[in-house]
């Protein structure tokens, strides 16, 4: 992917962020140079390599079904930056905004 | 102009687990005590780690198999990255290009047309958000986030663009849910979101000029009623119409995407959402917490152990049997537990459309006035296959064993359970016992009449009708008479 085909102000977007003019331009550069990088791994002969869905050969790590405690509420809310003491907070949500 | 109407559906199923997907919390509908089932897990936070609950993956397995999908041996979980205040992660666990399942079908019919096959695409399993609680004042106050719902297991179901009519939809989503309910993998309940569906839908539009075009896809979301999903698809279908015949706009022009729009039942219409993301814009990526699930031969050959008969294959071999097409689709829609008590009763009598009459008329009839299920009958499948039996081997009379059966369950009311031993004592006390012995029909015939001289006497004036109060009295006397032959031996008695 070359350097151009960062799209910022749509990454920003999906990310929720607001960016200025200024901060669009240098995270166009930084995250283009990170594109470049891993850009490299183009370059490795593949056609013999099966794809891989997980880096460990590790496969089928289940639990039973079993209930465990679960949080006190305050305890769960206690990092929120806004609750009502039973409920998580969060600005109003418009239809637009995703 | 000439149109077909093309529907697919995405529907989403809780699973029937005791606790959540990757973690202990409990799997429970609890509104009312919002973020009290939580933890680190299903919070998100940092440092914790999801493990998956084997439980969840055997119960969509099982349900794949009854949809008759191919189970993969290989699946792996992703991460569906969007931004939403229900989805504390910033991301789903999801399946993306390795779901579990694929390739399955589904019978829908719509009242008395054909049987359809609609394909199933796949099914995966994933996570359930939170729950987001707008302020509706208007006043634009926050929102509020419960997140005891946040990874509860859940089935998506991803039909193929087979659906031709909305009242098709309709039939296909009440049929899905009669599966799950015989399967008991979820509880269904759809007012409190157990089950819960999107249409997909657009118009193949055959124009004037003889091109076939399709109008731009609409999502419809969160249709959660059997009545919605056909209203919604029925005013869409209009809109689109409408639409498509002012600005000619179709799929594949420039600038057109997937729009998703909301149900609005009040006021029957749908609304413009916001666009569709693409599925680029999901950025999913293999989840490095989650390793891949390999499924074994012999895990299969278990699961399919549980995966019971169809709803669609029931009603067949119920027709098979000797019902009717009605009959058959009456039983089976009532439920597994009631398609299960027929067939016992069936099975023991010996009489498939005598047990169907009694199970869709007398004792459908009895639990819609009760407000009962099946479960909760008076009357159990060995107590009405013994009273049933009665009427089939000709002890007493169709008429008689409606009097049983009210009997039965009013001592039932009264506290006595209804047992099978209780039948032949009413039918001494009551004596309902048919009446074949000639001797004791002479007698009381011969009573009856010594009883009424004046209609004996009317009779043989000419006025034929005057029996009918002979007749009472002999049937009062006798009540497994049969009233047929007690009116000829009556007449023959008096013409002698």
């Amino acid at each position: 992917m070359s350097e151009q085909g960062i799209n910022v102000q749509k990454v920003a977007k999906l990310a929720r962020l607001q960016l200025t003019q200024d901060e669009a331009a240098r995270y166009a550069d930084q995250l283009g140079n990170v594109l470049k990088y891993v850009d490299m791994l183009g370059q490795v002969e593949t056609s013999n390599v099966e794809p891989l869905a997980h880096p460990h050969e590790v496969t089928n790590v289940l639990r039973d079904d079993e209930r465990k405690e679960s949080l006190p509420r305050d305890a769960a809310l206690s990092n929120a930056p806004k609750t009502d003491g039973k409920y998580f907070l969060v600005p109003p949500i418009l239809d637009t905004d995703a | 102009m000439q149109y077909e109407v093309v529907v697919g559906l995405e529907v989403h199923v809780q699973l029937l687990t005791k606790s959540k997907i990757f973690c202990g919390c409990a799997n429970k509908f609890n509104p009312d005590n919002p973020n009290t089932q939580t933890c680190p897990v299903c919070l998100g936070l940092p440092g914790s780690l999801p493990v998956l609950n084997a439980e969840a993956f055997r119960l969509s397995c099982i349900t794949a198999m009854a949809l008759n999908c191919e189970i993969a041996r290989f699946t792996k979980w992703d991460r569906k990255q969007y931004y939403y205040p229900d989805l504390p992660k910033g991301y789903q666990i999801s399946q993306y290009d390795l779901p579990f399942s694929e390739h399955g079908w589904i019978e829908a019919q719509v009242e008395d047309g054909p049987v359809r096959k609609i394909r199933i695409l796949r099914a995966h399993l994933e996570e359930d958000a939170g729950k987001n609680i707008h302020d509706e004042s208007g006043r634009g106050g926050d929102s509020k986030v419960d997140l005891n719902r946040a990874g509860t297991p859940l089935l998506e179901i991803v039909s193929q663009p087979d659906i031709r009519s909305a009242a098709e939809a309709k039939a296909c989503l009440e049929e899905l849910h009669l599966l799950l309910t015989f399967l008991g993998v979820s509880d269904c309940n759809m007012q409190e979101g157990s089950l819960r569906c999107d249409a997909n839908v657009n118009l193949h539009i055959q124009t004037e000029s003889g091109d076939k075009v399709a109008t731009p896809i609409v999502e419809i979301k969160n249709l959660n009623t059997f009545r919605g999903v056909e209203a919604a698809i029925e005013v869409e279908v209009k809109r689109q119409l409408e639409e498509f015949k002012k600005t000619g706009r179709k799929l594949g022009d420039p600038g057109v995407e997937k729009e998703t729009r909301g149900w609005d039942a009040e006021r029957n219409t749908t609304f413009a959402q916001r666009g569709k993301e693409e599925a680029a814009d999901y950025r999913y990526f293999p989840d490095p917490d989650l390793v891949p699930v390999v499924v074994s031969e012999e895990q299969l050959t278990e699961w399919r152990t549980f995966v019971c008969e169809s709803p669609s294959r029931r009603r067949r071999r119920f027709q098979e049997a000797g019902l009717s097409a009605y009959d058959a689709e009456v039983i089976v829609n009532q439920g597994r537990e009631f398609a299960d008590y027929y067939e016992r009763v069936a099975d023991a009598i010996g009489d498939a459309k005598q047990a169907a009459n009694w199970a869709t008329q007398d004792v459908l009839r009895t639990l819609n006035d009760k407000q009962q299920t099946i479960d909760d009958f008076a009357l159990s499948s060995d107590v009405l296959a013994a009273l049933l039996k009665r009427i089939v081997d000709g002890d007493i009379t169709v008429k008689s064993g409606r009097e049983l059966f009210a009997a039965l369950i009013e001592e039932a009311d009264d506290g006595q359970a209804a047992a099978a031993s209780r039948i032949d004592e009413l039918i001494e006390e009551r004596g309902l016992k048919v009446v074949n012995d000639t001797g004791a029909l002479d007698a009381a015939i011969d009573a009856a009449l010594a009883e009424s001289p004046q209609a004996v006497e009317d009779f043989r004036n000419g006025k034929q009708q005057a029996v009918g109060a002979v007749i009472g009295k002999v049937m009062k006397s006798l009540k497994g008479a049969d009233p047929k032959q007690v009116r000829e031996r009556i007449i023959e008695k008096l013409s002698g």
